[in-house]
């Protein structure tokens, strides 16, 4: 099989996925963490500023996930349709989801009446954090392995899916989340809402250690193969120790008040994190809890050699004009927010 | 067909003619806002301003909705047609990853800065950025068209595998890329979106007109959008026409079906508009004689495969329906190519907006390309069932095998609960920023961002 720099195509794509997931868990996830903690806002002109500190920027953080499905889909479709069709109704749940949260961004503002704008409220938060918790679930099956027969066809039932374990990690997810958008908002806030966030900070970054602590202890009991790579390469162990540090770091860094920093801290932490699946599950994708046979590797399931390069060519160009595109965008709407600025509509 | 095919292919039905009631106006729209704001630059009119703004803020609503849909579509695949991702995901996956690479990257990014940036960015950027979510919109087009169109025309690749293993795998990217459809499909698409852009401009402009209300920006807007509109609509039946030679050509069963010709002996004819009767397999309506035989070939003599010629198993089930939607389509491309050029030729003579009828004509006529947009669509996609890969894959096998009917009853029932009222939230808010006006003059100038007072507060973008 062809190689490049000592990697063979799939790994690479393998990479890359994982750094196209990373990504739009570190850009969505603070979105997804700002809309959990809307309702403890309580002001309306709180709520119209925290929305508006994310308004221009949510949709180009959700095409993050669009191209990772994108991309899932081209690279490795046999576990693109084996794991969509395999977890059904919660990828069904994700897309209402994200349809009810972009619609209350979108119409909260439209209406002035009181129970109009509660009601979006409302709807804005509960589809903010369930999307977060079914990517927690998902992440969490993903980790732990799902029923696969030898013909890599799935054999389990949502039941299953709903495991303790991945539940654990859907709320450490959603604790992460709501954390790391606790820290972007504290960036583009001031005065008595940023003092407002910062207590958030203090509480969700609490409750996140908490999190973390448990799925780990969780994961090196319950899953085997991941408690594998720590004893079969003790040096990873850097990993979730880096993890912790940096989190407790983030404390540190509010404190301080230096809030990019924290920022950056908690986008490093959503990152250690998916460095670990990925450890634990390479050279697999999906991992089968009934016989180590029925993994899917990412062999098995890769598109063919030529196509992985043709892609390879379109992420080369891609990728880094999306993410200038991101950047430059960022870039214009830098600093705090400001009600009266023209680019508050909400 | 069992439950699961059927409630699957509901399902997808159902979501993608949703979806496909907003992409079309965002591309048409986009085209429209580069128009005005570019004369908006050029001409440095107060007036091209405070249409553009208008404008972007009803581009904001549609868009967003369009993103929500979107992103259904593309689950889909994997949830519901879990076979089918594995068969053309060496090849059709390409297509969408680059979509979301090059197209949605691009609109996304910089709509935020079209949307909120005018106090952030010079005029030049922020007509940059019209030009660059305008742009990503039709990349979009183009790639997801170009997978469609390689499912309709597959060309490119081979077959590696057998029966449930079996799959198709990329051996000439170019030859994927322009399959024998791509070129004439992709450029009828696009022209259709344009005038579905471009009859919602002139359908608000027009109401405003008869109303007596933002006189001088409605003629403007009214103006941009007929010129777009007429350009589209001529546009349509040449690139029409070139999608049916091209379906003749390739899916002769689907032609057949589209016209309703069962007898391969006969001369082909086209019917003005008919009824096709399945049973006794003859079709009644007013035609011109050899009128199909002459538009593939010339020749109004010349052979055409009639239905008859295939087995039943390979004709689409629903003829009728398929034959209905192309003609319904083909009247509304005549119609309003009429339309538009004689609404040109009044504005040459200078007597345009005083047709009060014609006006009225122009209100309701945002209708025409949507119906027109759907029913090609479902010609399309109907015609060529059996299969969803043409000749390689059949509908019934690409399903997810994973999958139960009820779980797809359940989401198909959501789907319609949700979309029911998303779309009745969608024209509420539509009229209510139609009713509401353009806001003229200097639009930051607010009392101030929290009063209720000020209506346009609550009305902006977002
Ligand atoms: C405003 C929209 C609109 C208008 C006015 C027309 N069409 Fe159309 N047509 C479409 C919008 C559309 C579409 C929605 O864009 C379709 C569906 C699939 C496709 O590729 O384009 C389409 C498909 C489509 C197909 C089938 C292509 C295929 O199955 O692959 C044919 C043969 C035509 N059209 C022909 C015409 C002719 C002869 C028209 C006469 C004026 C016409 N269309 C007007
Ligand atoms: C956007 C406008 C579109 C509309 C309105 C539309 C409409 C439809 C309809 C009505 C069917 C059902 C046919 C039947 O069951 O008899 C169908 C099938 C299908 N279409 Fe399209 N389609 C559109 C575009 C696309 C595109 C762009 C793709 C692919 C990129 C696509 C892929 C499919 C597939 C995979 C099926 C098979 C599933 C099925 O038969 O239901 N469609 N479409
Ligand atoms: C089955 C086929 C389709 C799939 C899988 C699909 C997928 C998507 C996705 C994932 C998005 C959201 C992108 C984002 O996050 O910004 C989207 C939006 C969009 N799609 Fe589709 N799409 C399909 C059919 C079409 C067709 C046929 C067209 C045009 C001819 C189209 C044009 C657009 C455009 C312009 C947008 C931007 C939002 C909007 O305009 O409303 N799509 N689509």
């Amino acid at each position: 099989m062809e190689t490049i720099l000592g990697l063979d195509l799939p790994t690479w794509w393998f990479l890359l996925l994982g750094a196209l997931i990373t990504g739009y868990g570190i850009l969505d996830g603070f979105d997804l963490g700002a809309g959990a903690l809307h309702l403890f806002f309580r002001k309306e002109e709180s709520r119209r500023i925290v929305l508006n500190a994310i308004g221009p920027v949510w949709d180009g953080n959700v095409v993050w996930l669009v191209i990772s499905a994108g991309v899932l889909f081209s690279a490795f479709p046999m576990v693109y349709g084996t794991l969509l069709s395999a977890f059904y109704l919660p990828f069904m749940l994700l897309l209402f989801g994200i349809i009810f949260r972009a619609i209350s961004i979108e119409f909260r503002s439209k209406e002035p009446m009181r129970w109009w704008r509660r009601l979006w409220d409302f709807n804005y938060f509960a589809s903010s954090t369930s999307i977060a918790l079914i990517l927690g679930l998902i992440l969490g099956n993903m980790v732990q392995g799902i029923p696969l027969d030898s013909n890599h066809r799935f054999i389990g039932t949502l039941r299953g899916f709903l495991n303790p374990y991945a539940i654990l990690i859907a709320i450490t997810t959603l604790s992460l989340f709501m954390l790391h958008g606790a820290m972007y908002l504290a960036m583009k806030t001031e005065n008595r809402l940023y003092a407002k966030l910062t207590i958030l900070i203090n509480w969700t970054s609490k409750l996140f250690i908490l999190c973390f602590i448990a799925s780990a202890v969780a994961t090196l009991i319950y899953v085997p193969h991941m408690a594998a790579i720590f004893r079969d390469r003790p040096y990873w162990f850097v990993v979730p120790m880096a993890a912790l540090l940096i989190v407790l770091n983030i404390r540190y860094s509010i404190e301080k008040r230096r809030y990019l920093l924290g920022f950056i801290s908690s986008a490093v932490t959503t990152s250690l994190m998916l460095v670990l699946v990925a450890l634990g599950l390479y050279p697999n994708l999906v991992f089968s809890n009934i016989d180590p046979n029925n993994h899917i590797s990412i062999y098995d399931a890769a598109s063919t050699t030529k196509s992985l390069s043709i892609m390879l060519g379109f992420a080369f160009v891609g990728v880094p004009l999306a993410a200038a595109y991101t950047i430059f965008s960022f870039y214009t709407f830098r600093g705090k927010v400001k009600l009266d600025d023209g680019s508050s509509y909400l | 067909m069992d439950d699961v095919t059927l409630l699957s292919r509901l399902q997808f039905a159902f979501t993608i003619a949703f979806h496909y009631i907003y992409p079309p106006l965002t591309i048409g729209l986009g085209v429209c806002l580069v128009f005005m704001e570019g004369m908006y630059l050029r001409t440095k009119n107060k007036v091209y301003e405070d249409l553009t703004r208008f404008w972007i803020k009803i581009f904001a609503l549609i868009f967003g909705i369009g993103v929500a849909t979107g992103i259904v579509m593309e689950f889909e695949f994997g949830t519901n047609w879990a076979t089918y991702s594995r068969y053309v995901g060496d090849v059709f996956g390409s297509a969408l990853a680059a979509e979301g690479i090059f197209a949605f990257a691009l609109e996304s990014g910089f709509l935020g800065i079209l949307l909120f940036g005018w106090n952030r960015v010079s005029p030049r950027v922020h007509f940059m950025a019209t030009v660059l979510v305008a742009l990503g919109s039709i990349f979009s087009a183009i790639w997801i068209v170009v997978a469609n169109s390689w499912m309709q025309t597959p060309a490119g690749f081979r077959i590696e595998g057998h029966e449930m293993q079996a799959r198709a795998v990329i051996t000439d990217f170019w030859a994927m890329i322009f399959n024998p459809s791509s070129v004439e499909r992709l450029s009828h698409v696009l022209v259709g979106a344009f005038s579905s852009g471009a009859f919602l401009v002139l359908s608000v402009s027009a109401l405003y007109i008869l109303r007596g209300q933002h006189i001088d920006h409605a003629r403007k807007g009214f103006k941009i959008g007929l010129w777009v509109a007429t350009f589209a609509a001529l546009l349509s039946l040449f690139t029409g026409h070139s999608a049916a030679n091209v379906v003749g050509k390739y899916q002769p069963i689907k032609m057949a079906a589209m016209e309703g010709h069962w007898d391969s002996l006969a001369p082909a004819d086209a019917y003005v508009f008919g009824w096709v009767d399945k049973q006794n397999e003859v079709t009644h309506g007013l035609k011109v004689p050899g009128g199909l035989s002459f538009l593939l070939h010339f020749d109004p003599r010349a052979n055409v495969p009639g239905l008859k010629q295939y087995p039943v198993n390979d004709r689409p089930g629903a003829v009728n329906f398929v034959f209905q939607s192309y003609h319904i389509m083909v009247t509304l491309g005549f119609a309003m190519i009429g339309l538009t050029l004689l609404a040109l030729w009044l504005l040459y003579r200078g007597r345009l907006y005083e047709q009060r009828w014609l006006m009225w004509i122009f209100v309701f006529s945002v209708l025409m390309p949507q119906v027109a947009n759907q029913v090609g669509w479902y010609s399309a996609e109907v015609g060529r069932q059996p299969w969803v890969v043409y000749g390689l894959l059949r509908t019934s096998d690409a399903l997810s095998e994973a999958v139960r009917a009820d779980q797809v009853l359940t989401s198909l029932i959501l789907f319609t609960l949700v979309y029911f009222v998303l779309f009745l939230l969608f024209i509420y808010l539509l009229n209510k920023k139609i009713q509401h006006g353009i806001d003229v003059g200097d639009v930051t100038d607010h009392s101030g961002p929290l009063s209720t007072k000020n209506p346009d507060v609550f009305s902006t973008a977002r």
